[in-house]
């Protein structure tokens, strides 16, 4: 058993490391290390299309991120006050927000902007003064709006565990000392959902950094780098894009472990006051 | 005074929900109301869409059976054969891992998963193309194989991708088992292998289930695993929807697909559900 669990490792990590690899080889070889060196990043990074699918993704991810984490730690916060109808709701929506399928996000985000755009920009071209009236259309906007549907449900759901776990006396205790609502919340409650509400930001941060499938319908003229990625790799396999992979890689796994230390201080927090 | 402190309560409430709400309501709902329309709608001559009322996008399903055909044979195909890898990794991780080690290799695990499909399946297509593992096998004197663009390539990209996601529900659920039931079991003189198929197999089902359910739903909507390494000869509904929403244009047909592929997976979800709920607690999985 021990061999079958050392191989399953094996098959995680070792396709991650040949691409890591490759990405230092000297030559265009495939399957040919023949020596090390840095080009292939030097040309990756000197790519402006490549510079600029890096900076629409960081802006995407880091609004679509910032915006999760406020709106699903309000949401989550309410639904500890809300009646059980309301709650069902809203446990239904996050849900199916979670479970429906990427590409179906995607096009139903697609056909509704769509609609919405053709009625919209002939009205305003008619209302506007001048002959070039401004055109609404697919971009940034689409895209965040997509990408935080996923992020706020899993956003809401992290700092509800948390929530579920705190202690209802210490809020107590700070309501009976005279504490307005907002000190109480902003003293003793915000403090201790903290960690949850960061490892959701970076959680939703990583999803829409890594997402390809909804911004593939929704991103209209713009690139992101998975979309770039993508682009790339239908042109032929090239160290180029070894370079561009693990880049991606290292910052999605320094996300991912940023996230998870917050989550592991939350749980040694909560057995240290169990 | 009562009144009007449940009056802010209410109003703080609201507040609160008002922002998440207003957004899945514009960015959810509301698309899912336009996607349906479009679904029953006709299609124009130059690929937009038609108002109207008819059930000939749906009827029309049979001309992208193939694409059917391939989701719902490959997509449970790839969750059992996922379960069959994850089944004794999670397993060990549970059972015999050293506690002190347990930590790293759990985390081990679930990294992958929050790391970029693309990039992991591309690995993949580096691997099995020509120049990769064919190439390395033709050194050793094997005959040239075609490993890209097959059913297995897909599978293989299948199981790497989701591997930590089946793993996880079943080493929670394995983890909460009570070892003294296996020490019982073994000090009643069973043997190892009936241990195993009468106390923890049984008692790891829940995780089974949210497992390959979790795995089976994500694989409906699948689109990268089947492009990258299917190259266009494997199919599933996902890349249908790409092509009729980004190349044909056939928007109405597409709606009807995308409806058909949420319907589908809503049965799997409700049978899935059922079934975890009559091997008693369901149980919550953390991917973090």
């Amino acid at each position: 058993m021990r061999a079958f669990v050392s191989f399953v490792y094996l098959f995680l990590y070792a396709p991650i490391a040949l691409v890591v690899l490759f990405s230092f080889n000297a030559g265009r070889s495939a399957s040919e290390f023949t020596g090390f060196s840095l080009a292939w990043y030097g040309k990756a990074f000197s790519n402006t299309f490549l510079i600029q699918a890096l900076q629409n993704s960081l802006i995407i991810a880091f609004t679509s991120a910032l915006l999760a984490a406020v709106f699903g730690t309000m949401a989550a916060l309410a639904m500890e006050r809300m009646g059980a109808r309301m709650r069902l709701v809203f446990d239904g929506l996050f849900a199916a927000a979670i479970v429906v399928p990427g590409v179906v996000i995607g096009i139903a985000t697609l056909v509704a902007l769509a609609a919405v755009f053709s009625v919209l920009n002939p009205a305003l071209a008619s209302l506007w003064p001048t002959a070039t009236p401004p055109q609404f259309g697919l971009g940034y906007f689409s895209i965040i709006a997509a990408h935080g549907l996923f992020s706020m449900a899993v956003v809401s759901m992290i700092v509800r565990a948390r929530i579920a776990s705190l202690g209802r006396d210490i809020v107590e205790a700070s309501n009976d000392l005279y504490a307005t609502p907002f000190g109480t919340f902003r003293q003793i409650v915000l403090p201790q959902i903290m960690p949850s509400v960061l490892a959701g930001f970076l959680l939703a941060f990583t999803f829409s950094f890594d997402d390809f499938i909804i911004a593939f319908f929704v991103a209209g003229s713009k690139t992101t780098l998975p979309i770039y990625v993508f682009a790339s790799i239908r042109r032929g396999v090239t160290p180029e894009i070894n370079a561009v992979a693990t880049t991606v890689l290292i910052a999605s796994l320094f996300l991912i472990f940023a996230a998870r230390f917050l989550m592991r201080e939350k749980t040694m927090r909560t057995s240290g006051e169990g | 005074m009562a009144t009007r402190a449940g009056t802010r309560h209410r109003f703080v409430t609201a507040a609160l929900a008002a922002p998440a709400a207003l957004w899945m309501l514009v960015f959810l709902v509301l698309p899912f109301v336009a996607m349906l329309v479009f679904a029953f709608g006709r299609r124009a001559p130059e690929g937009g869409y038609l108002p109207g009322f008819t059930f000939e996008q749906f009827l029309n399903l049979p001309a992208r059976a193939a694409a059917f055909g391939n989701t719902l044979m490959l997509a449970p195909a790839g969750a059992l054969l996922c379960l069959l890898v994850a089944y004794p990794v999670a397993y060990y991780l549970a059972v015999k891992a050293a506690p002190r080690h347990r930590l790293v290799l759990v985390s081990l695990i679930v990294v992958p998963f929050w790391t970029s499909l693309l990039v992991r399946t591309y690995a993949w297509m580096y691997i099995l193309g020509s120049r990769g593992l064919p190439n390395l096998l033709s050194t050793i004197g094997l005959p040239d194989l075609r490993m890209l663009n097959t059913p297995g390539a897909v599978l293989v990209g299948i199981v790497y991708g989701y591997l930590p996601l089946m793993i996880m529900p079943i080493y929670v659920s394995l983890e909460k088992l009570d070892r003294r039931l296996l020490d019982a079991s073994a000090d009643l003189g069973a043997r190892p292998v009936s241990t195993f198929l009468g106390i923890t197999l049984p008692l790891s089902l829940p995780g089974v289930m949210t497992g390959v359910a979790l795995v089976t739903i994500l694989l409906l909507g699948e689109y990268l695993i089947p492009q990258l390494l299917g190259g266009g000869k494997v199919f599933f509904i996902g890349n249908a929807l790409v092509d009729l929403f980004l190349q044909s244009r056939n928007w109405p047909f597409g709606s009807a697909i995308a409806v058909t592929l949420v319907l589908v997976v809503v049965v799997v979800l409700t049978v899935a559900m059922r079934i975890a709920w009559r091997f008693a607690g369901t149980r919550r999985v953390d991917l973090v």
